[in-house]
């Protein structure tokens, strides 16, 4: 009986995630096709290998220019973030001052913010301040991160004042207290806020289409889209292209998804 | 004292200057018809929201955003509850099926949306299969009804990863003597799911329905690349109207308009919605 229970949970979960995954096995099967085959199956399983349809795509666009792109504005993102989340999280875990409380709650509140209730005259900042394409303009604004500063200060709030006090009484000023013994201990909190930060960078599409009109600045995201409508007729090209787009988040996810899920989980407990 | 303004700081001025200060200002550009280029604003007081009470494109934008909410919400609850449930369990191969449902979350939505563009599209993959068994080959994407049913499924299938892990988070904080004792008194595990699970589990519900809803309201990327807010509107979701009023057609006043009666309205209504839906159940 337990058995039978556990076969058909396992054959449950298993359609479920094939198809979950099925257009996954679809692009990858797609962009090894040859053009006389993109409509006839199979279409799940890879049964041609034309390894040509990658740098057929890829020279089709300025890809690598927009995969700089993408790695620069993500870069920038995610130091940004750690540094910025960093500061405020220690502020609002360890220091001592009037109106912390209502600080912080005032910090969750704009998270809660949906994205066209702030985008027009955050634009129109942008074009003030003369950083339209530019990567002054795809990195600062998105510098605005509260999610790093919860995961951060609830992971510093679970650390031992007495660390910081034995640190203090060996002579080390606030900044060391945090950079030499506090950061170290934190690296878990650090690690989710990078995915994250990572995740939301390298996806993100709305912002960098305002801000940028240039393929100078144009990240690979707002390729693939552009590639897509001019491509539309040929799918092994366009599918080849969307693999490319997708690897690098699908890789670091697959490396670091014990630091996501948990990230998830400090967000959640809080709920 | 200083160590925490210097510390605050950064983070602060960058929130308020590109948060705090455009969610105010957004306020205030509603109530002008500016075009987003020239220096002057012209003030107009109220004329866009009296304009907006008899416009077609927006009343059309509400009714496919809350269509679009309710059936993400709905889906999102049913998959990510019923996922985790199976997931809840001493079970092999549990790290490899999260995975498998997470991938959806990290894949960026230009490129999701470009797969199902092609697996929905008239001759693709999905028609070929539905006829392969004589179900005939309707044109997902070219009739407004079935896109918006595709932008749906869509949206819960990219979703789905993180429902999962939210609703299996949730799940560890109830203890196993609750079931152990509902198990004594006999219950099925229908029963144990209806009766126990599903009530303890309200928070995160709660929690999971209200990220669904500013998912939709704010969804751009899925509907920019599947179908660029066709086909006749069909997918048009408040966020996609803002874009199109304020970048392509240039009225930055009237798109800030859109924005805060939109969110106004869907906000409004949800929580009328859960209001009454609470006090039924109590």
């Amino acid at each position: 009986m337990s058995a039978l229970r556990q076969l058909s949970r396992h054959a449950v979960l298993l359609g479920l995630s094939l198809l979950v995954v099925a257009p996954f096995a679809w692009m990858i099967t797609t962009s090894l096709k040859s053009a006389d085959k993109v409509n006839t199956g199979p279409y799940l399983v890879p049964h041609q290998f034309e390894w040509g349809n990658y740098p057929q795509a890829l020279s089709a666009a300025p890809f690598g220019h927009y995969y700089v792109n993408s790695v620069v504005m993500t870069a920038g993102i995610v130091a940004g973030h750690l540094v910025l989340d960093t500061l405020a999280a220690y502020a609002l875990a360890r220091l001592r001052f009037p109106g912390r409380n209502v600080v912080f709650l005032g910090l969750v509140a704009t998270m809660l913010v949906p994205t066209f209730l702030t985008v027009l005259p955050a634009f129109d900042l942008v074009i003030r301040f003369g950083w339209f394409n530019s990567y002054t303009a795809l990195i600062v604004p998105r510098l605005a991160d509260v999610f790093g500063i919860v995961v951060i200060r609830g992971y510093l709030l679970s650390l031992p004042r007495e660390l910081d006090e034995a640190a203090r009484i060996d002579g080390a000023n606030r900044m060391q207290v945090l950079v030499r013994v506090l950061l170290p201990l934190c690296k878990p909190a650090l690690a989710s806020t990078a995915v994250f930060s990572f995740l939301f960078a390298w996806n993100d599409f709305l912002w960098p289409l305002l801000v940028t009109s240039d393929d100078q600045y144009r990240t690979i995201q707002l390729g693939l889209a552009a590639f897509t409508s001019k491509y539309a007729p040929y799918p092994q090209y366009l599918m080849a292209g969307t693999v490319v787009a997708a690897v690098p988040a699908i890789v670091v996810f697959v490396y670091l998804q014990r630091s996501l899920v948990r990230g998830l989980a400090a967000t959640g407990v809080k709920e | 004292m200083l160590t925490a303004v210097a510390c605050l700081a950064p983070a602060l001025v960058v929130i308020g200057l590109f948060v705090v200060y455009p969610l105010v200002a957004t306020g205030l550009l509603s109530l002008t018809d500016w075009d987003g280029i020239s220096p002057d604003k012209p003030f107009v007081g109220l004329d866009n929201y009296r304009k907006l009470a008899g416009d077609a494109d927006f009343r059309n934008s509400m009714v496919v955003t809350l269509l679009y909410g309710v059936g993400v919400s709905v889906l999102s609850v049913v998959t990510g509850l019923g996922a985790a449930a199976l997931l809840n369990k001493a079970i092999r191969g549990r790290a490899v099926y999260r995975t498998a449902f997470f991938l959806p979350v990290v894949t960026s939505s230009i490129a999701a949306a470009a797969v199902w563009k092609y697996l929905f599209g008239a001759s693709g993959p999905v028609n070929a299969g539905l006829s392969a068994v004589g179900l005939g080959a309707p044109n997902w994407l070219g009739d407004p009804h079935l896109a918006l049913l595709c932008l749906t499924l869509l949206t819960v299938w990219k979703q789905l990863g993180l429902n999962t892990v939210l609703y299996l988070t949730a799940m560890q904080t109830i203890p196993t003597s609750v079931y152990e004792a509902a198990a004594l008194d006999g219950a099925g595990p229908f029963q144990t799911m209806r009766r126990i699970t599903f009530p303890l589990l309200a928070p995160m519900t709660f929690f999971v329905v209200v990220q669904a809803l500013v998912a939709t309201f704010q969804g751009f990327d899925l509907v920019y690349q599947l179908t660029s807010g066709g086909p006749l509107g069909g997918t048009e979701v408040v966020g996609f109207l803002v874009y199109r009023t304020a970048f392509v057609t240039g009225q930055f006043g009237y798109g800030a308009t859109i924005a805060y009666a939109g969110f106004a309205l869907v906000f409004g209504l949800t929580w009328v919605q859960w209001r009454l839906g609470g006090r039924a159940e109590a």
